[in-house]
This record gives C-alpha cells, structure tokens and sequence, in this order.
C-alpha cells in the first residue's frame, strides 16, 4: 500500500519536474545548441542567456514592478478580507449568502473585453501606470478567494474562544487582533499564498494597466522576445527567473502552508 | 455552527465590498453600455439596442467555439478532479517529506500563464522538445502545430500539468482535517479501503471538492495566455477556445460591441454552470 502511495507520488512529481527541467537545460545552452543538437543535458554549458539579460534595462525593475504590485494587492487583501471573512462566518445577516456569492462571481468576468473598460476606469481616476492600479485591479478575485478560504478557518475556531474574551473583558479589536488571529495564523498563511499566486501570475490586467513605470516581468519578457524574434535560450532563461519569486514565497510559506493544510477546513 | 443574527456585520463586510465593487460594477456597466453601440470611434457611435446580441446569438463560428471550450472544459474537470484526489491521497502525512512534496506540487501554480506556454512550446516541439523528439522517436507522429489532436491533447496535458496541483493541495487539506476517531470507527466496522473512501473521506471532502470544482471551472472556461503562447489556437480552429475567440474580436477586428455583448453573455454562461455545480454541491451536503 505504501509502496504504491510512493510511487504514484513519484511519478507525479517527475510529471511535474520534467518539463521544468527542460526549461533550465535549455536556458544553459547556446542558440546554436538548442536547434542544431538534441541533448539531454547541456553540452557547452553557458551563462550568456542570462548574462544578456541582466545587462539589458528594464528586467531587474521588471521584477521590482512585479514584486511590489503583488505585494501590496496581498497585504490588502488580506486586511479586507478578515473582517468580512469573521462576519461571514460568525453573523446571519440580510443577504449575505448572496453576497457571498457575488463575490465569487467576481472571479467569473472574462478579462479580454473587461481589459478596455479597466484601462478607461484606471485613466479617469489618475491612477494608470502605478503599482495600486494593478493591486487594486487584482483585488477583484484574490479577496473573494482570501475571504473564502479565511472563512473556512475561522468556522473551524469554536465560538466559545469568541464568548469566553468578551466574558474576560476583552473589547473586540483586542480580541480579535491578540486571540483570534493568533489561532487562524496557518489560514492567514494558506490565504497569502494563493492571494500571491494568483496575482503573480496574472499577466493581462497587468499587461493592460501599467506601460512602462509599473510594468511587470512578465511583458518585459514577451517584449524583449518579439523584438529579437524566436530567441529560444533567452526565452527559456527568462521562463526559468519568472520561476525563481514564486518558488521562494513557497519555501517561506511550507511550514504554514503543511500546518494551515492540515489543520483547516478550507 | 449556528450563527447568530446581526445587520450590523454589514460594517466588517464593507471594506471588501468597497474594494471589489470599484474594480467590478464600474468597468462592467461599462460593457453593459458599449454593448448596445456600435462604436465606430471615441466619438462617434449610434445605438444600436440588441442587434449585436441577436447577431452573436446567430453566429455558427462562436456556436462552434463554445462547444470546443464545454468539450474542453469538462474533460479538465474529468482528468484534474479524480487524478488530484488521487494523488491528494498518497500524498505524505507527516515527516519531512510533507513540506518538500508540498513545494514540489505547488510549483506549477506559481508559473505565470505566458511562461506556462512558453515551458510547453519548448518542451513539446517536435525539433527540439523533450516531448516531442521522444514520441517521434517512438515512432508515434507527433507535432502539435500541425496535428489537430496532438494540438488538443498538448493543451489538455499542460492544463494538467499546470493545475491539478489545486486539487491535490485543496483535497489534502480536506483530508488532514479529518479526525482520526472517524477512520477507527470504521476501522471497527471491518470497511474496506473502498468503503473508507467512499463513506469517510469523499463526503468530508465536499467541502474543498466544490472550491476546486468551480476554481477549475471558471480558469478553464477563460484560459487565454497558455493555448495563446503554445499553438496560438491552432492548427485550422482546434484550440480557439473562447477567450481568444473574444480577443481577436475586441482587439484584432476592434469590433467593440459586439465583443462587449459577446462577453456578457460569456459570462452569463459561466455564472449559470457556476450557479448549477454550487447548489448541488452544496445541496449534497446538507441532506
């Protein structure tokens, strides 16, 4: 039973593994490498993909853009999302099972033809071009999912935690801020991964609401390719650093991310 | 958990409903209005009431794309919603090997959408693709570019590469927070691994099955940048799916309008599909 729970758990992961893999293999080639001779590991090994990378402007503030707006889109998410998440799962209120499900719907809007109207909205209101606009923009599905995963984890807090402070006096920030969000820390850290990855990845709000001083790694990217033609080591070198933030944010997450998963009923 | 009558949670709902609702109702009636014009400009445009929907309605090319993007959409439920609680299962339970298999699996997730595409072009061209070079090697035909079902299946292989660690990480958690006295019960009762599953863990596991579920749903029913960067919808129409059907309307041919009531009803469809698996999940549960 062991045995094969093992093996299915190998396999899967060698699935996952082998095209990521490649990437790296091919980002460590020469061009002439990549097309000429079909290899399975690098023959010439050669940081020059890279190298050209970091000496053409705009990919390390690429990155910077990037970092910045995902941050800001995950700390205000997260911020909103708590109270409404502790409404949600402690209160009966007049339509909040529609709300609910608003919220969700949110998550629903095809973006190609919502990208005009955004560009419209973001440009009247001043703020095209700047790192809010694409926290805010990315708002729109990562707090439906915050909430929904944070209202998961306080359902699993039994409310006489809640009865039990107010009998000790406690007023509700203090509360809510000292005992209750200590309790929920692994939902927290469940709830800032996907609001992280689902904004990190995000590419056509993105792409739409920033031109050159917000603008993401991710455009730099399909730029710098579309103007040099099919650069396929450049292409693959660029792939394998658009990987590196988000496989650093899950090594700072695992511990909560192992605990908030097994603790949770999201 | 009974809950406890209050209008004034309405303020702790606030902040959320500020925030979202600045992003969602503004650019949406915005859509709403372009729908029903014909822009020929930023100055010029007449109403044009519901022709543009009368005419979508009509049109065999996005009958034609809609039924790729169910095809699609449902065999990515079918391949990703078994195989993720599959693997969820034989995922490890304690050691160290839970959080190495945790960063492993979620790594696809945390690839952008157009890098997706770009992982898969590389590794599934027939030139110079791992992929590629082997099925040919094995002396299975292969080139996606040209292929209408190795398009397809090249498609359907990265969206589950791409995802269904979602349903393994959502199902894990599902299944860690099953309580221990449940599966000694059954242990008692003589159940099987099959009863086991089918009596303790599947209906614990309602609950994240339906996040996973409509997650999956609503992504693969807009999937964009990937089938964009991998085959560019190719070859003839195989993988056109909607979205790209709506982009090449909105930007390419700059047809406004029609593209606005086109994405209304867009996302009519995915509002009602949404609405259907939420309620008979949910009603499911609380028999």
């Amino acid at each position: 039973m062991q045995k094969t729970k093992t093996t299915v758990m190998i396999v899967y992961i060698l699935f996952l593994m082998i095209p990521i893999y490649w990437l790296i293999n091919m980002s460590l080639q020469p061009n002439r490498d990549i097309i000429g001779s079909f290899t399975l590991y690098p023959q010439n090994l050669t940081f020059d993909n890279y190298r050209r990378i970091f000496t053409e402007s705009g990919w390390a503030a690429g990155y910077l853009n990037s970092l910045t707006y995902v941050t800001m889109n995950t700390v205000i998410s997260i911020l909103a999302a708590l109270p409404a998440a502790y409404a949600f799962s402690r209160y009966r209120f007049i339509g909040d099972k529609h709300l609910f499900f608003w919220l969700l719907t949110n998550r629903m809007a095809p973006p190609a033809v919502f990208l005009l109207p955004f560009f419209n909205l973001y440009q009247s209101v001043g703020l095209f071009d700047t790192h809010i606009a694409v926290a805010l923009a990315h708002c729109l599905f990562s707090i439906p999912l915050a909430v929904w995963i944070l209202e998961g984890f306080m359902s699993g807090v039994p409310k006489e935690i809640d009865e039990t402070a107010y009998a000790d006096g406690y007023s509700f920030p203090r509360f809510f801020i000292f005992i209750f969000i200590p309790l929920i820390r692994s939902g927290i850290g469940v709830a800032v991964f996907f609001c992280f990855m689902f904004s990190w990845v995000e590419l056509l709000l993105a792409r739409t609401l920033t031109s050159v001083d917000a603008r993401p790694i991710s455009v730099v990217m399909t730029r710098s390719i579309s103007a040099t033609g099919v650069d396929w080591g450049m292409l693959a070198a660029a792939g394998v650093l658009t990987l590196i933030p988000g496989a650093l944010v899950i090594y700072f997450v695992r511990n909560h991310l192992a605990r908030g998963f097994a603790l949770g009923r999201v | 958990m009974d809950r406890t009558q209050n209008n004034y949670a309405w303020l702790f709902v606030l902040p959320v409903l500020v925030l979202v609702a600045f992003s969602a109702i503004i650019p949406l009636m915005t859509v709403v209005n372009y729908s029903v014009q014909d822009v020929l400009d930023a100055n010029t445009r007449f109403f044009v009431g519901d022709e543009w929907y009368r005419e979508i309605l009509r049109d065999p090319q996005l009958h034609a794309a809609l039924g790729r993007q169910l095809v699609f959409s449902f065999s990515v439920l079918a391949v990703q919603i078994p195989l993720g609680i599959a693997i969820a299962l034989c995922m490890p339970t304690r050691g160290i090997w839970v959080a190495v298999t945790l960063v492993l699996v979620a790594l696809p997730l945390l690839v952008p959408w157009n890098v997706v595409g770009t992982i898969w072009q590389l590794f599934a061209r027939s030139d110079i693709g791992l992929l590629g070079v082997t099925l040919n090697g094995l002396g299975i035909e292969y080139n996606y570019t040209r292929g209408r079902w190795a398009a397809w299946l090249t498609v359907l292989a990265m969206d589950v590469w791409h995802w269904t660690s979602l349903v393994v990480l959502l199902c894990y958690s599902g299944l860690r927070a099953i309580p221990d006295a449940y599966y000694q019960a059954a242990r008692i009762d003589g159940a099987s691994r099959w009863a086991v599953f089918r009596h303790v863990q599947l209906p614990r596991l309602t609950g994240v099955l339906t996040i996973a579920v409509l997650l999956r749903f609503m992504d693969s029913f807009m999937i964009y940048a990937e089938p964009f960067v991998l085959t560019g919808g190719g070859p003839g129409s195989t993988t056109t799916f909607l979205s790209q059907f709506l982009t090449t309307m909105a930007v390419a041919q700059f047809d406004i309008g029609r593209a606005a009531a086109f994405s209304l009803i867009y996302f009519l469809i995915i509002l009602a599909i949404s609405w259907v698996f939420y309620t008979v999940i949910t009603r499911s549960t609380k028999i």
